[in-house]
């Protein structure tokens, strides 16, 4: 938009000479600047943007079936059919677990709910502190700025390696130290966590009570 | 059908059969079509079911991505009659050939 626009509205509207009708005259006097009017319009139509309807004001309402320290059965991606113990729900909606990492291979992940059974064991888990761990924890390291693409670069395998950084190993072994006993305590809840949850013949799950 | 897996297998869908195409006598419908869910026999045992995924896998001779097996993903729309059998959408229709032919029923979106 142009600053040097100049738009000016006359003070009053031009009066018309005597004997023509003129519709204009009953506009006279037109103010100059009304409250809260902008002063200058400008030349070119600005789209105006469109506020976004998406509510973030609600966080994804969580199951009730689902609270700290129940046993969940994943149902899809790299960990399907393991149990993993609930933690807490983050900001985004998506579910805090940890296997623990010792017993399941499971480390400090994020599920979401859809794709999680809650089954009715529970533990208690409230000496666990969670509450360092939030989305930030699992944003993506970004990496340095790529070069530009040489014809030798280009064609190179790159070997990256996934480094899990010592932050997460950390609080991994923080949270799994403060868990463990408490799964120690119950009987057969070690086992029940490192064994997988799996169907088999004549097993529906409609039928079964989780 | 990932490579190289060597845990033990899981299975975590239910097994179903695909009927054929919604239809009547003389006419069929194939953007929707019939399932019948194992161990499924009412109408009521259905309403677990509704809106959970569906895949077809299938093998093909090419391969693409890396892999002969192909899928079409669809989910379970609504029960069909009173007996247990279902209906489905897929992302596209079902082929002929996959009359008869095994669908894998899975257990998500979860609502439990």
């Amino acid at each position: 938009m142009p600053l040097d626009v100049t738009n000016r509205r006359p003070k009053t509207i031009a009066t018309s000479k005597k004997g023509t009708s003129n519709k204009i005259k009953a506009k006279e006097a037109v103010p100059l600047k009304k409250q809260g009017e902008p002063r200058w319009y400008s030349a070119d139509d600005v789209p105006r943007a469109i506020p976004s309807r998406k509510s973030h004001a609600k966080p994804t309402r969580l199951r009730s079936s689902i609270t700290p320290g129940t046993v969940l059965i994943v149902l899809a991606g790299r960990f399907r059919g393991k149990r993993v113990v609930f933690l807490k729900q983050l900001a985004s909606g998506l579910l805090l677990v940890t296997g623990p990492y010792k017993i399941n291979g499971v480390p400090i992940r994020r599920l979401n709910q859809a794709y999680v059974i809650a089954t009715s064991t529970k533990i208690d888990v409230s000496s666990v502190d969670v509450k360092s761990i939030d989305d930030k924890f699992f944003a993506k390291a970004k990496e340095a700025p790529k070069k530009k693409k040489d014809g030798e670069e280009f064609f190179e395998q790159k070997e990256e390696k996934k480094v899990i950084s010592d932050a997460r190993k950390k609080e991994q072994s923080r949270v799994d130290g403060a868990l463990l006993p408490l799964i120690k305590k119950v009987p057969q809840l070690y086992h029940y966590l490192n064994a997988k949850f799996t169907l088999t013949n004549g097993v529906y799950p409609h039928a079964i009570k989780f | 059908m990932v490579q190289g897996r060597k845990g033990e297998r899981v299975r975590l869908y239910v097994r179903g059969t695909i009927l054929g195409y919604k239809r009547s006598k003389s006419n069929q419908y194939p953007n929707t079509s019939m399932v019948q869910i194992e161990g499924v026999n009412t109408k009521e045992e259905v309403a677990w079911y509704a809106g959970k995924r569906l895949a077809y896998i299938y093998k093909a001779k090419v391969k693409k991505n890396g892999t002969h097996y192909r899928c079409i993903w669809g989910k379970v729309t609504r029960p069909h009659g009173n007996s247990g059998v279902v209906r489905t959408k897929f992302k596209s229709n079902l082929p002929p050939r996959s009359m008869g032919a095994r669908v894998r029923v899975f257990m998500y979106p979860s609502n439990i």
